[in-house]
């Protein structure tokens, strides 16, 4: 009798031990779990924004997870179906409203969405609002200045601007770039352009943001890019222009750009190898924590992404922004409560602004940050600029009106096989027409 | 003694059953019936019969590519494997100083994640091949050959082990017999050892299908699938199709059940054709 107790006992213990999972939260604190969409800024969250909220709020924990660069959407999936899913989480636009259109709370009653200065950036869906823009950006081509003053200083440069600023159109950049090229040993550097990256997870570069002006040319805005059922590409020439400038007087020959990063070409502009990068203002903390920076914090400059279409002089960098936040309604009132705290606390507490405009460099759209409020980083002051500069407007980000990822992988791929040759580039365009048609057609547009 | 262990078997074989239930039997079932669903998580699925499988075929031709790709990959794989590391467990059967010291380091390789070792072969792999001026990327047979060497260097050691253990089984005297008879080196190979490895090859040969059919991680490390889905091997595939459209989770369910059941009959076969050839000690 003891041995069958004993026995009992043995394997009630081993039973009980596959259902024991690790056990609840015992602290008695509420979790608050942020899925960050930012790598570049993630040392900040875990070292300065989380002991700084919990040290306000001792009641809360708050937990900030990065996902990879490039793999947000996949991370976050895998995350909500946890049993402990994110409560705060990123979305991209319209189109990552829709992904996640069985987890997104309404917000309207929050202090967060209060903050917002202009109501009418928020994102709604039927009725409610759902998400949350959190920090407004800008990308173009970044530009070293130190080496644009030492190009137009030379004596025998083939253009006859005096300095970067004047370029204003396609074929000034293309005269410049190229007439850079020819004096690589005179400037110092060792290629124009820093490499197009291609490795894989680095090509977003140009799947989103370059295609950003065709897609501006082609239908406007982000409700009819949107709605899109097709796409001509009927600016094809005018990226394929910029993008063989990028390839063809670039620190990384052609064949080589499957093995370079978009961190590797933001270390060579850090790095002074060479001028210009395309980038947006988001790769400043790249740029200063680059070991053995050498680009002066005022040389760092943006030139909108000329390429040759019709009107550019007027036209300024792209500015936008695709980073709504947007709370899971599936988590806890504690945890909502928690995240709502936690958002008002970083955005409108004199703790926590400090942070956004000097450790997150966020140009936020909140009414709690005066004109004055803006990253001290190089490239936020240059949007700034850019945004208010006379006879100039903004290009508007509508790449989240891309129908799908997929959409994005062939395009980037498309895009390599041209790289290597195997590709014309009417056979690019005609992939990117198709694959539109096709994911458009999936989402019954 | 038979008796008790007759009466608390059921009560000993519990904890295990449970286990297996838990983590294998009912996420293969739910899996199974999720391919027929469409769903975002696992929790919303609703039913839609064929389309998931009828839509791994038609959206795009990924998926047939991936599996060409992956068979040519396993075919070179299985063989190149089991060749290289049975002349190996030869080698370091001979006596040879210091054999302890390379079977380790033959080993060793093995330790190391798909991940990892991914990452370091892209870089070893883009160094050579840059002063060709090209990348892993450049062109799919690269990536296909890079694959192949990865997958060789780490699989080798664990099957060489492996076939080290099965010779150093064939007894003695049956070696000794052949050379009284006058066998030659060749006519051993062929006639004692190999036959006599048989249920050693039967294994191997079911590990390094099966590993070269499910291989992923190297597979997302080194080439991600480029360029243009060429190096897509199935799983990569799977995990592709489950993540880069909203909506397609049900497809990349589809496929999965489908590559499931491949794998199982392919390794199926292998093993009854290979079992035939083993011969009973």
């Amino acid at each position: 009798m003891r041995k069958a107790l004993t026995i009992m006992l043995i394997a009630l213990v081993a039973v009980s031990s596959v259902f024991a999972n690790g056990g609840a939260e015992s602290s008695g604190k509420t979790e608050v779990y942020f899925l960050n969409f930012k790598p570049e800024i993630a040392d900040v969250y875990t070292n300065v924004v989380e002991p700084a909220f919990e040290a306000a709020y001792p009641q809360y924990d708050l937990k900030v997870v990065t996902a990879a660069s490039n793999q947000y959407q996949t991370t976050l999936r895998s995350e909500l179906s946890k049993s402990a899913p994110p409560v705060i989480f990123q979305v991209n636009g319209p189109v990552g409203i829709q992904e996640n259109i069985n987890t997104v709370a309404p917000l309207q009653d929050t202090d967060f969405y209060n903050l917002l200065a202009d109501k009418g950036m928020a994102l709604s869906t039927d009725g409610n609002v759902v998400a949350v823009p959190y920090a407004v950006e800008g990308y173009g081509i970044i530009y070293n200045d130190a080496i644009m003053r030492k190009y137009f200083a030379l004596p025998d440069k083939a253009v006859d601007i005096s300095s970067a600023e004047e370029i204003s159109n396609f074929e000034t950049l293309k005269a410049v770039v190229e007439d850079m090229s020819k004096h690589l040993d005179e400037l110092g550097i060792q290629g124009v352009f820093a490499s197009t990256s291609f490795m894989p997870g680095s090509e977003w570069r140009w799947t989103t943001h370059l295609v950003n002006p065709a897609l501006v040319a082609e239908f406007g805005d982000l409700a009819t890019a949107q709605a899109a059922a097709t796409f001509s590409f009927t600016a094809s020439e005018n990226f394929k222009n910029l993008f063989d400038l990028y390839l063809d007087n670039s620190v990384t020959p052609r064949t080589m750009v499957g093995s370079r990063a978009d961190a590797d070409s933001m270390a060579e502009f850090a790095l002074g190898q060479v001028a210009m990068v395309q980038n947006g203002n988001w790769a400043a903390a790249q740029i200063l924590g680059t070991t053995g920076n050498v680009v002066a914090d005022d040389d760092i400059k943006f030139l909108p992404l000329y390429m040759g279409i019709e009107g550019e002089e007027s036209q300024g960098i792209c500015v936008g922004t695709e980073n709504y936040l947007a709370f899971n309604k599936n988590a806890s009132p504690e945890a909502l409560e928690g995240a709502d705290t936690f958002l008002t606390w970083l955005f409108s507490s004199d703790e926590g602004k400090p942070i956004v405009t000097n450790d997150l460099m966020f140009i936020t759209p909140f009414s709690t940050f005066s004109a004055d409020e803006v990253p001290n980083d190089p490239l936020a002051r240059q949007v700034n600029i850019w945004m208010n500069k006379d006879g100039v407007s903004s290009v508007p980000w509508i790449f989240n009106g891309i129908p799908s990822e997929q959409w994005k992988a062939d395009f980037a791929q498309a895009m390599l096989e041209y790289i290597n040759g195997r590709y014309t580039w009417d056979q690019v365009t005609q992939v990117a027409i198709d694959a539109w048609a096709r994911e458009a057609e999936i989402y019954g547009r | 003694m038979e008796k008790t262990l007759r009466k608390y078997f059921a009560l000993f074989a519990l904890p295990a059953l449970i286990c297996f239930a838990l983590a294998f039997f009912i996420p293969m079932v739910w899996g199974f019936i999720l391919s027929f669903c469409e769903f975002t998580t696992i929790t919303d699925a609703s039913f839609v019969g064929l389309q998931n499988y009828i839509r791994a075929f038609t959206v795009d031709n990924y998926f047939t590519q991936a599996f060409w790709f992956t068979l040519g990959f396993t075919i070179v794989t299985v063989i190149t494997i089991n060749i290289l590391a049975f002349a190996l467990a030869l080698v370091l059967t001979k006596n040879v100083p210091g054999t302890n010291a390379f079977r380790t380091i033959f080993f060793m390789p093995n330790l190391i994640g798909g991940i990892v070792l991914g990452w370091i072969w892209q870089v070893v792999l883009n160094g050579v091949l840059a002063s060709f001026e090209q990348t892993l990327l450049s062109d799919a047979k690269y990536g296909f050959w890079g694959l192949v060497i990865l997958m060789n260097w780490q699989n080798i050691g664990y099957m060489m082990v492996i076939y080290i253990a099965a010779i150093q089984n064939i007894p003695a005297d049956m070696l000794e017999a052949a050379s009284i008879d006058g066998a030659d080196g060749k006519t051993t190979l062929f006639r004692i050892t190999i036959p006599s490895v048989m249920p050693s090859i039967t294994i191997c040969m079911f590990l390094t299908l099966t590993n070269g059919f499910k291989l992923y991680d190297q597979n997302l490390a080194l080439t991600n699938g480029a360029p243009n889905h060429q190096t897509e091997m199935l799983a990569l595939n799977i995990f592709n199709t489950f993540y880069s459209r909203v909506g397609f989770e049900g497809v990349g369910q589809a496929k999965a059940v489908m590559f499931t059941i491949l794998v199982a009959a392919i390794a199926l076969i292998q093993l009854v054709a290979t079992r035939s050839r083993e011969v009973e000690n």
